[in-house]
């Protein structure tokens, strides 16, 4: 299946994937193959089947809802790239 | 004589805890192999003081007159998909390293993410005084069949360096089948542990899913994985199974049956077992010379009293196109946590905004294969084509798992290849994403099902002019939770088709 550029471009967008341009040719070209490979599916008969979602074999266990020990603060920011005030730091994103 | 590392698992154990070798010295001789085979690349991280002091800590407990854990002072190596607290931590990807800023981070593993925490299968492992020698490199994110897909380099199979050892575990593959370690964890989502172990000659167990907590394992696709073991002989891996195996708090689909004895069913009978063979695992594609090693191995199963009958699984050609929407389309939203705000790689623009960031954060930190099933399941569940592939796809994932409860019905477990290859040349399927899809064609099915599977070699390809004597895996799949049932035959396969050739590549 054909998929286009600009097709390309708003999934990249969804995914917040900044693309480079030789980049956006090659998935252009990839997807589009894999797109054609997977319509065969379309050949299956589905109108009655049941979706599977998981396959867990058990339903979803209950548990207290208690307080219990978590990462302290300092352990959750180790990672951090920026951190500041006890929180993770990230570039302006509201006008002042 | 043999070397203690190349005994089974259970007499390595057994030997710590007598104290006929210490766990310091047997460490040491992991190690010493790890750093000899450097030229495999199969381990990201070597965590050699790590290594050394907790074996030192299981020689001191035996000093002290305490029983020793099922696995006193065993080498095991683990994926790098699985939190360590004490070794960084990549999945294989740039995005998990450090370094920000200069656009070109991430080419060292050693600047990883380090995990406040460590994943439950691992802290499994030291509960039982596992010595854990580093982390294995891998398919970034576990997406990729031959372990090219990793952002520090390829893996090389030790059979011939030349080739893939598959993927994406191939690292914890390479690590055992070159015997640097005893023992190790891989991560199984769509063929991920049972493939590299065929391509490696290993045994590979990916188990029923929820009978091995994913807590801390990265994310792929939450509905498919699993954590596994692989290692060079079933009994070794089932010891690692029951560690590793059980309900766990902190995930909650991990399953509250109980935990089989693995390694007892390793050497019980296998008469009257009904074993089912599936002609669409046998049609075009598969290698000849792997169709009669796996034949061969089903009569020799036979011959022991096992009845071998044919099911049909119908929906099996439709596994791969079901695979890759599911597993996308959940990769999709598991990967979007990776933005640069809270770990890893951040590339911070000099003038932007948030978006900026995590548009050129992701771009600099994940590889092509991991973009491309990023924009792919991104794509299946977007307003407009959610109906025509996702939806789709989960039906499709019920037939086939329907395939598998009918077959079920009649037959006690199903025999089949893993692989419809030995393993190919490094490059050979790189430029061709669908071509590398498809040498999972075998064991996707089983994992959209969600039922228990192993992989183990049952003979070797004889050498032709253009490759030595490569190993075949023979797959076996269960009901869920029949992982006892699968150790019992495949150590009837291993007794029965005692390798002709080494059972270890040359070092």
């Amino acid at each position: 299946m054909a998929i286009t550029r600009e097709t390309v471009l708003h999934v990249a967008k969804l995914a917040r994937l900044e693309l480079a341009d030789t980049e956006i040719d090659r998935m252009q070209r990839d997807l589009g193959n894999i797109l054609e490979y997977v319509n065969s599916l379309a050949e299956l008969d589905t109108a009655s089947v049941a979706e599977t979602t998981q396959v867990a074999v058990l339903g979803t266990p209950l548990r207290e809802d208690g307080v219990r020990p978590s990462l302290a603060n300092e352990q959750a920011l180790q990672g951090a790239p920026r951190s500041s005030g006890g929180g993770f730091a990230v570039p302006a994103f509201v006008d002042e | 004589m043999t070397d203690i590392l190349d005994l089974p698992i259970p007499e390595q154990a057994a030997r710590v805890a007598s104290g006929d070798i210490s766990a310091v010295a047997l460490t040491e001789r992991a190690l010493g192999r790890i750093e000899a085979q450097r030229e495999l690349h199969a381990f990201l991280h070597v965590a050699r003081e790590a290594a050394l002091a907790s074996a030192a800590a299981v020689d001191a407990k035996r000093a002290r007159g305490e029983t020793l854990g099922k696995l006193a002072g065993v080498p095991i190596a683990i994926k790098d998909a699985l939190c360590t607290l004490d070794a960084p931590t990549t999945c294989g990807s740039k995005i998990l390293t450090r370094r920000s800023a200069d656009g070109n981070s991430g080419s060292d593993p050693e600047h990883g993410f380090r995990p406040p925490y460590d994943a439950t299968v691992v802290a499994r492992l030291r509960g039982a005084d596992a010595v854990l020698v580093g982390k294995t490199n891998m398919d970034e994110f576990a997406m990729g069949s031959s372990g090219e897909n990793s952002a520090f380099g390829p893996v090389k199979n030790p059979w011939d360096k030349t080739r893939t050892p598959g993927g994406s575990s191939g690292g914890s593959a390479v690590a055992v089948a070159a015997g640097l370690s005893a023992g190790s964890l891989g991560s199984d989502t769509g063929g991920s542990i049972r493939q590299p172990a065929a391509l490696c000659g290993i045994v590979g167990v990916k188990p029923t899913y929820g009978r091995v907590s994913r807590y801390g394992l990265v994310a792929f696709a939450s509905s498919l994985d699993q954590v596994g073991p692989f290692a060079r002989d079933s009994r070794s891996a089932a010891r690692i199974l029951e560690v590793i195996s059980g309900s766990d708090v902190l995930d909650s689909t991990s399953a509250s049956v109980p935990v089989g004895a693995y390694e007892a069913a390793c050497g019980k009978p296998v008469k009257g077992l009904r074993i089912g063979v599936p002609e669409e695992y046998f049609g075009e594609g598969l290698d000849p010379g792997i169709a009669a090693s796996v034949r061969s191995a089903i009569s020799a199963l036979e011959a022991e009293g096992c009845t071998v009958h044919p099911v049909a699984l119908p929906h099996t050609r439709h596994g791969i196109a079901t695979y890759y929407i599911v597993a996308t389309a959940e990769a999709s939203s598991n990967l979007a946590r990776f933005d640069g705000v809270r770990f890893g790689l951040r590339i911070e623009p000099a003038r932007g905004d948030l978006q900026a960031m995590y548009g050129k954060t992701r771009n600099a930190g994940f590889g092509p294969e991991v973009k491309r099933r990023i924009l792919l399941g991104t794509y299946v569940l977007s307003s407009g084509y959610y109906d025509a592939y996702y939806r789709k796809a989960q039906r499709a994932r019920t037939l086939i798992k329907q395939d598998f409860d009918r077959a079920f019905e009649t037959v006690d477990a199903i025999a089949v290849p893993t692989s419809p290859s030995p393993a190919f040349k490094l490059g050979e399927k790189v430029d061709d994403p669908l071509s590398m899809y498809l040498a999972d064609i075998y064991t996707l099915p089983a994992s959209l099902a969600g039922i228990a599977g192993l992989s183990v070699p049952c003979g070797m390809l004889a050498a032709q002019s253009d490759r030595p004597a490569l190993p075949v895996g023979l797959q076996l799949l269960g009901p869920a939770f029949a992982e006892e049932r699968l150790f019992t035959l495949a150590a009837a396969v291993e007794r029965l088709t005692a390798p002709t050739g080494p059972v270890r590549p040359p070092a």
